[in-house]
């Protein structure tokens, strides 16, 4: 077994991308003569990597408690928009958030579709990301809802980032629909992959048409990409920026979370197989006896 | 390439003028949502009421939901008696054989596409201008339509919930082709063409995309189903 030689330690576990999970049943069955110290081994890097995440988590935490203060509390009121500026510091990070969620979701599936890096850990990535980046296009169509009522007077408005969110909300939810259906992990893999990039294709067709169609939402006005002047200044910059740092920091814990959940339904699938038919053998046993 | 997708498309088109089901049941069911929106929208007709105003959209729309109905037999087709077997130890170009499908569903829309445009031109009041427009969108909205509809038709007809996993992966999927095709109707129907040409480059670099797109995915997925 390779596993024992394999450097151990927290340093390389940061990255939401956990690498393979040797611990999953071998073909060789549990108590295999030489998975002793490559156990150990397994279970120190893991401790690493949970430590990691468990970090991740706490920093998120922190952030979150920190943006929430600062946002609520510190800031001042804008001269314009008065308190409502304070949607500031969370509906523009959430909705970062939710583009890096299907970039990395569109990534992954091309890693796993080329030959060279097939691996169902891609798939688990990509997986675990585009559910989180459903969770938060729900997240922004809300914010951004509560914000466009009282500044534009309106709930909804057929704008084309709102028109073409709303479309990604429900391009996603079809696409976690096509990773539930069931069948071999490979076959399930290439499908909700394909699915992915399908999907991703039709963001851009959907936001140019629909630009064309009409518009009203603000350009982005944070910065100027051309004269590079920044039009928020001061405690208000800081935490916007925190914010950002924040809602990513969210992303990489829930998205490891969940990453994790999906290597322990799969070990859940396979022990639980083997269980069960260790106890229905037990069962027969006993009623010959 | 194109032989493979000739046959495929000429095996599809024999089964429907056999069975019928197209004319027999995907036809009436786009007219009766024709009706519907009559029901839900009228009873006035004639020039400025709602129906007649709506009348590029609400085509369109029932165009979407009868594409659907044409996928899912499409696919139904193969389903029975291990034909998707026999198509894929067929040795046919996979490529071919989505271009074939797609042709296929694509002649039977295009057909249901004229009886329905009558209908909406009768019953919703408007006069049907601007022919050429109007048939150019139909073509290409058409095309892309079913490259869609072909792409998740074979995702989810291997399952078992094919009957709700396909409309909801393909309705927000051709949502820009909804909006490209109605504006382009609009335009034409409204008697200023010049508006609509923008749209049907729309449709056009949709139908393309989607089109080439399903040239490469449709082999592994068929693989797959």
């Amino acid at each position: 077994m390779s596993l024992t030689t394999t450097p151990t330690g927290p340093g390389r576990a940061g990255t939401a991308v956990p690498p393979a999970q040797p611990t999953a049943l071998g073909p060789t069955g549990g108590s295999g003569v030489g998975s002793v110290p490559g156990r150990e081994t397994v279970r120190q890097r893991r401790s690493g990597r949970d430590a990691a995440v468990t970090a991740t988590g706490a920093l998120a935490l922190v952030g979150v408690v920190a943006t929430v203060w600062l946002g609520l509390w510190v800031t001042p009121p804008d001269r314009f928009m008065g308190n409502l500026v304070r949607l500031l510091y969370i509906h523009p990070s959430i909705a970062w958030v939710m583009y890096v969620c299907y970039g990395v979701a569109f990534l992954a599936s091309l890693l796993y579709l080329w030959p060279r890096t097939r691996s169902l850990r891609f798939d688990k990535l990509a997986g675990a990301s585009s559910e989180v980046g459903v969770v938060f296009t729900g997240l922004t169509l809300v914010t951004g809802s509560i914000w466009g009522r009282p500044t534009w007077g309106v709930w909804w408005t057929w704008d084309p980032l709102l028109t073409t969110t709303a479309l990604l909300f429900v391009l996603y939810l079809g696409y976690l629909a096509v990773r539930r259906i069931p069948g071999e992990p490979e076959v399930c893999a290439r499908r909700s992959a394909i699915a992915a990039l399908v999907a991703f294709v039709d963001v851009p067709i959907c936001y140019f048409s629909v630009l064309w169609w009409r518009s009203l939402h603000q350009a982005p006005t944070v910065a100027d990409p051309i004269t590079g002047k920044t039009y928020v200044h001061g405690s208000m910059a800081w935490t916007l920026l925190l914010s950002f740092v924040t809602f990513t920091l969210v992303y990489v814990w829930l998205v490891a979370r969940r990453y994790r959940l999906f290597v322990l339904a799969e070990r859940e699938g396979d022990e639980g197989l083997a269980l069960a038919i260790e106890e229905r053998r037990a069962e027969s046993l006993q009623g010959h006896a | 390439m194109w032989r493979d997708a000739l046959l495929v498309a000429g095996k599809d088109l024999r089964i429907e003028a056999r069975s019928k089901v197209g004319l027999g049941q995907v036809v009436p069911f786009a007219l009766v949502v024709v009706l519907l929106f009559g029901l839900a929208l009228g009873p006035a007709a004639g020039r400025g009421s709602v129906l007649s105003l709506a009348a590029p959209g609400l085509y369109w729309v029932a165009v979407l939901l009868a594409t659907v109905l044409a996928v899912q037999r499409s696919f139904a087709i193969e389903a029975l008696d291990g034909a998707s077997d026999g198509l894929k130890l067929s040795g046919l170009d996979p490529a071919g054989i989505f271009v074939g499908k797609a042709a296929a569903v694509c002649g039977q829309l295009l057909a249901l596409e004229v009886v329905l445009a009558g209908a909406v031109a009768l019953l919703y009041d408007r006069h049907l201008a601007g022919g050429l427009l109007l048939v150019a969108s139909c073509v290409a909205a058409t095309v892309g339509l079913v490259s869609v509809g072909t792409i998740y038709g074979v995702v989810s007809s291997g399952t078992r919930q094919r009957e709700t996993l396909l409309p909801l992966l393909f309705f927000p999927m051709v949502a820009p082709i909804l909006l490209a095709a109605t504006k382009a109707w609009d335009a034409a129907l409204a008697g200023t063409p010049g508006r609509g040409a923008g749209w049907l480059d729309v449709l056009a670099v949709f139908a393309v995309a989607y089109l080439a797109m399903g040239t490469v995915a449709f082999g592994p997925l068929l693989e797959d189903a």
